[in-house]
């Protein structure tokens, strides 16, 4: 007794809603063995500005909300996975041809290193920051503070679909910054469903905008977009890599190359790649 | 005579022993440049200095192949604590000769011997100080605990201060390890070729420090292109800034920036008066404002914009413009005729967009390049002198009403190198600091500097930092790319 | 009147006066007649042991119990009150130490050299009160004191003479007779300033401070140097602190009309931070300062080059504010000519050239006259000179 099952239409994330490209366009996602998975979205350069928009406008609350409140909200996305872990190895499967094993392996490793960040949020800016002795009668403190709006080229081939994605995320969103990233092109149907994670973990609107679609096409808009902090070209090809690293320099946008950083394991130095040093001086006396 | 017109009170040049002529400093060795030389000016008297000579392209490969070797047969291999006692070394001997590398500054820059004598000169000494005690200790720079140095850093500062941004890029440089080629400025190169004496002083091997002065165009083009490089620093305009990023973009080049600025010195009506003047005078008029984190835009609260303005420009009727070695003198040369020209521009474009000018009259000598302290009032935002950055002793003066409309006004560039903060209130002041988009922010003071104190800058102002353990790291890897 | 009348008259007194008993109250207590009780209070007046005395208006410690006494000044700038004084304090700007303290270290490093180093020792053995405030103090040194400030350096009639000389109360007459007809206003002549006013504690009553203040003047002194209550200002008294400034500056009133110079000693190293320096300094002008000065000598830390910036930035703010100008008077451990030319770098920078006379700034200090004289000395023969070559007085 079979039952016909409802097949699901992935859209955009933008915002904390899911639109569909403005542009109308879709795609064809396959399995490696060319059967028919979705249409996609395919988002266009326009989805990428309104993208960038609600990430600018997100930067407040969720850089201005406690270090303890982000912690409990990206340990709040690893709960919400958890919970979904079968669906997620069920996509990956499919889109990616991995086997149950890997695929759940792969599940796990991107609830745990959800996990791993979570518990940064609170001690990255004593790890990195701190007083400085300064030889004057001098309050000295630096402290590490989010950089804004971030671009991710999330990585599309490797185990990619839903860990590459989270180890590009996270990181940025640790210490408050708001990220427009751009899926695997070729298996968005994890990031898509990762986007329901997300829309049901607490996290504001706009923190995180997860765009389908083709990166050739949308990074290089991105990384020459002035309202943009920082561009993490992980998943970008080199061709792709080198050109927007060139735009990026109109900005002097902050860069992660391709190969910079590890492209699946959690790492200290990627959430350094996305703050600012701030260092405050303030007189002190008796007056 | 009034007791206020000091009798001069020059400093002497004599102890200075400069030669008529300066090559480049390859390989522990002063060699002849490939390309042309030039006369090296004092832009307060515009009479010639010394002879400099320009490095070529082929000059730079020669330099960074220096620079390899001593990387890979001595420096990199060196204990650490070894590579500190170097760095010792340099800071005591930068001590001793803290008085003629004040006197070739000042002679070489145009800026008060006052400064360079109790400012630039003592900061180097400490910058190297500081940088020599981190040698030994790279395991606790937060890269694990194996830290690696990059390799071969490529270094070019610029004209404002010459010998101090030589001393914020060599010296964590050597002490994580790396070896240097730095190229100085092509109209302040003297303190940068004095300092390659001081290095063979030092015993430093050879080719660990290498100077080549010449044209950014061409020495610094191929400094920053050049493939053996593992590491450019640079500081200067973010016009060049940019295209350095440009330049480096798809290799494995490392790079810190510190570019311009257009900084906010926002003054609340509970400030301390007094002192905040005098935190104008020296965010805007230290070292004639060439200065990237320069407090150029005063956001004062609007019900007590007359009484900062007055006060302020009383304050700057006492100050002194002239001769950079009188130990007098408060406001010194501008750097060059080009420089002069480009804050010249820039004033006449505000007086013609409809600020109010006020100007310091004083007499201004007939040789050299000066430009008198100005002040404009009335100031847009939106007007050209609001945005851009003048890099001279130009303050414009824009109100606010309120700490909301202060921090919004703040940010509203595409620098975010400083900011100053007056007021009273220790809440606010700590709530303004978290809002401002800024590398450094002074409160009730501005422009200190320590080594021990991150400096850089947000947005377009550059990015990485100097000083401390986080301008340590800017030349340090953790070795794997996890 | 013997020994029991003169009792009995008291005895009558003190009913009479203090428990307000009518005349025949007090012959019933006393067993005498009413009349005889009239006379005996009649013969306590005639002998003295009654004195009884009429002001204008209420006393001293009256009128400073009951809100300020406000002045002229005060009520310019509407300070009429206790409550307008407070606020008004409360409302000027905060210093910032820090801030402050780099000023004038900048100051300090100002080079002062040839003709300005010479125009500048003259000047400041012009600005000097030449002092001599110590328990031994006798005529003798006073003597010795006035003939240091009329020539200071007998081997050279080009040296200029001191401001002041300045001594305790009773050496006041000894100074008058030794100066003679060279006694002046500080410019005019050398001017006698004495110290007043329970010097250098205040802890006194304010009838004893006007008291002293009165036998200075009326010995002949020309400037009083009072110092303020600094408890009562630390524990928030304002009105006493301003009260007795307006009252001495009061008893600083010749017969003639004209008045002593008034001096206003802060006492800055018991104030301690600079804030208070700063609400003092605006409240001893309100209350009617001719000069502010920082220290008596016998605290320390006594002056010092930022406290002396911080009170040329009031005075100069009070120019600014009203047209006058007010005197500033740094007094004890200036000691060098280096240090010295600093306080006139920040008096020309700070306040302004025009307060370079004796009329708007003074030194307070004995041992820098010396210094000085050394100075000039090298200056005139390119030899550096010796204590030994300065007389000791």
């Amino acid at each position: 007794m079979s039952r016909l099952p409802v097949a699901k239409t992935y859209k955009l994330f933008i915002g904390g809603a899911f639109p569909r490209s403005e542009s109308g366009r879709v795609y064809d996602v396959a399995t490696p063995t060319g059967e028919f998975i979705a249409n996609a979205s395919k988002a266009s350069r326009k989805d990428a500005r309104d993208a960038v928009v609600a990430a600018r406008a997100a930067v407040a609350k969720w850089s201005g909300a406690t270090a303890n409140n982000r912690g409990q909200v990206l340990y709040r996305i690893a709960e919400m996975l958890e919970g979904r872990t079968a669906q997620f190895i069920d996509e990956i499967q499919k889109s990616t041809g991995a086997s149950a094993k890997d695929a759940s392996a792969e599940v796990h490793a991107a609830i745990d290193l959800l996990v791993w960040y979570a518990g940064w949020t609170d001690k990255y800016a004593q790890v990195v920051g701190g007083a400085n002795p300064v030889a004057g009668p001098f309050f000295n403190l630096s402290v590490p503070e989010p950089t804004g709006v971030v671009a991710v080229v999330a990585p599309q081939t490797g185990p990619t679909s839903l860990l590459g994605l989270v180890a590009t995320v996270a990181p940025a969103l640790v210490t408050g910054n708001t990220v427009v990233v751009i899926a695997s092109e070729s298996s968005p149907c994890a990031a898509m469903s990762f986007a329901e994670v997300v829309a049901t973990s607490d996290v504001p609107g706009g923190v995180v905008n997860i765009l389908t679609g083709s990166p050739t096409e949308m990074t290089p808009w991105l990384a020459s977009h002035q309202d943009i902090n920082a561009i993490d070209l992980t998943g970008a090809d080199s061709e792709l890599a080198l050109a927007c690293e060139r735009d990026a320099a109109e900005t002097l946008k902050r860069v992660v190359r391709p190969g910079q950083f590890s492209a699946t394991l959690g790492s200290i130095d990627r959430i350094g790649a996305f703050v600012e040093t701030k260092t405050v001086w303030h007189t002190k006396s008796l007056s | 005579m009034s007791f206020l017109e000091y009798a001069p009170a020059p400093e002497s040049t004599s102890i200075l022993n400069l030669s008529p002529s300066y090559g480049l400093f390859i390989n522990g060795e002063w060699v002849d440049g490939g390309d042309d030389s030039y006369t090296t000016i004092s832009p307060a008297t515009e009479k010639p200095i010394a002879e400099i000579a320009h490095a070529s392209a082929n000059d730079v490969d020669r330099a960074v192949a220096a620079a390899r070797r001593a990387y890979d047969t001595v420096w990199s291999r060196m204990s650490g604590a070894d590579r500190g006692k170097y760095l010792f070394r340099i800071a005591r001997l930068i001590q001793e000769r803290a008085r003629e590398l004040a006197v070739a500054e000042t002679l070489d820059n145009g800026k008060p011997i006052r400064e360079t004598r109790d400012v630039d000169v003592p900061l180097v000494a400490a910058w190297f100080f500081h940088y020599a005690g981190w040698s030994d200790k790279l395991e606790w720079a937060g890269l694990g605990a194996n830290p690696k140095s990059l390799g071969v850093a490529g270094q070019i500062i610029p004209w404002n201060f010459p010998l101090l941004m030589l001393a914020w890029k060599v010296a964590p440089a050597l002490a994580a390890g790396n070896t240097v080629v730095l190229k100085p400025a092509e109209t302040t190169p003297l303190t940068a070729l004095l300092f390659a004496e001081i290095c063979q002083q030092a015993g430093l091997p050879a080719g660990v420090v290498n100077i080549i002065p010449g044209r950014g165009s061409v020495a610094g083009a191929r400094l920053v292109e050049h493939p053996d490089v593992n590491k450019i620093a640079f500081t200067g305009s973010t016009a060049v800034g940019r295209q350095i990023a440009r330049t480096i973009a798809g290799t494995d080049t490392k790079l810190t920036l510190e570019l311009g600025g257009k900084g906010a010195n926002i003054v609340f009506d509970d400030a301390a008066v007094d002192e905040a003047v005098e935190g104008i005078v020296r965010g805007i008029f230290f070292n004639q404002g060439h200065v990237c984190c320069a407090g150029s835009r005063l956001l004062v609260q609007e019900n007590i914009h007359d009484e900062i303005v007055e006060k302020l420009t009383r304050r700057l009727s006492t100050l002194r413009l002239g001769d950079p070695l009188d130990k007098n003198t408060d406001i010194g040369a501008i750097n060059s005729k080009e420089q002069l020209d480009r804050i010249t521009a820039l004033v006449n474009t505000g007086e013609s967009e409809g600020a109010e000018r006020w100007t310091l009259d004083c007499p201004v000598p007939k040789a050299g390049f000066w430009f008198r302290p100005t002040v404009f009032t009335n100031v847009a935002t939106s007007n050209t002198i609001a945005r851009e950055e003048i890099f001279g002793p130009v303050l414009s003066v824009l109100t606010f009403r309120t700490a909301d409309e202060a921090i919004t006004k703040a940010n509203n560039t595409p620098y975010g190198l400083s900011a100053g903060i007056w007021t009273q209130n220790a809440s606010r002041m700590l709530r303004v600091a978290d809002e401002l988009r800024a590398g450094v922010i002074w409160a009730n003071t501005f422009n200190q500097f320590d080594p021990t104190s991150p400096f850089g800058g947000y947005k377009e102002s550059g990015y990485g930092r100097e000083g401390g353990r986080h301008g340590l790291t800017a030349y340090l890897t953790n070795g794997d790319a996890r | 009147m013997s020994n029991s009348e003169s009792d009995i008259a008291r005895r009558a007194a003190r009913l009479y006066y203090d428990e307000n008993k009518t005349q025949d109250e007090i012959g019933e207590m006393l067993d005498i007649t009413r009349w005889k009780v009239g006379r005996l209070l009649a013969l306590a007046r005639e002998v003295g042991i009654v004195s009884i005395s009429i002001t204008d208006s209420a006393t001293p410690s009256e009128r400073s119990s009951s809100g300020i006494i406000p002045t002229d000044r005060s009520r310019a700038q509407g300070v009429t009150d206790t409550q307008s004084l407070r606020s008004f304090l409360r409302r000027l700007p905060a210093v910032d130490a820090i801030g402050l303290e780099a000023r004038a270290a900048t100051l300090a490093t100002r080079s002062i050299k040839t003709e300005s180093k010479r125009a500048a020792l003259d000047t400041i053995i012009r600005l000097v009160d030449l002092t001599t405030l110590e328990g031994a103090d006798t005529p003798g040194k006073v003597k010795s004191l006035v003939a240091k400030a009329l020539v200071p350096d007998a081997s050279d009639p080009t040296t200029p003479r001191v401001a002041a000389v300045c001594v305790y109360p009773d050496m006041v007459a000894h100074a008058v007779a030794a100066l003679g007809p060279n006694r002046g206003d500080g410019e005019s002549g050398i001017a006698v300033a004495s110290v007043a006013t329970a010097f250098p504690s205040g802890r006194s009553t304010i009838d004893v401070k006007l008291a002293d203040t009165r036998f200075a003047v009326d010995k002949g002194a020309t400037e009083i140097d009072m110092v303020i209550d600094r408890g009562a200002f630390l524990s928030g008294d304002l009105e006493t602190v301003f009260n007795q400034i307006v009252l001495v500056r009061e008893a600083c009133v010749r017969a003639d009309g004209s008045h002593a110079h008034l001096k206003v000693i802060l006492e800055t190293g018991e104030l301690r931070t600079y804030d208070n320096i700063k609400r003092a300094s605006w409240l001893a002008i309100l209350a009617g300062a001719d000069f502010i000065k920082t220290s008596t000598g016998k605290v320390q830390p006594a002056a010092t080059l930022p406290t002396t910036v911080l009170m040329l930035e009031v005075v100069r703010d009070w120019f600014h504010l009203t047209g006058e100008r007010i005197g500033v008077k740094p007094a004890g451990g200036i000691r060098q000519s280096k240090d010295a030319i600093r306080y006139l770098v920040a008096v020309a920078e700070v306040a302004g050239e025009e307060w370079l006379t004796p009329h708007l700034f003074r030194f307070g200090a004995s041992s820098l006259l010396n210094d000085v004289l050394l100075q000039r000395q090298k200056m005139t023969t390119g030899r550096y000179s010796g204590p030994d070559y300065v007389t000791v007085d």
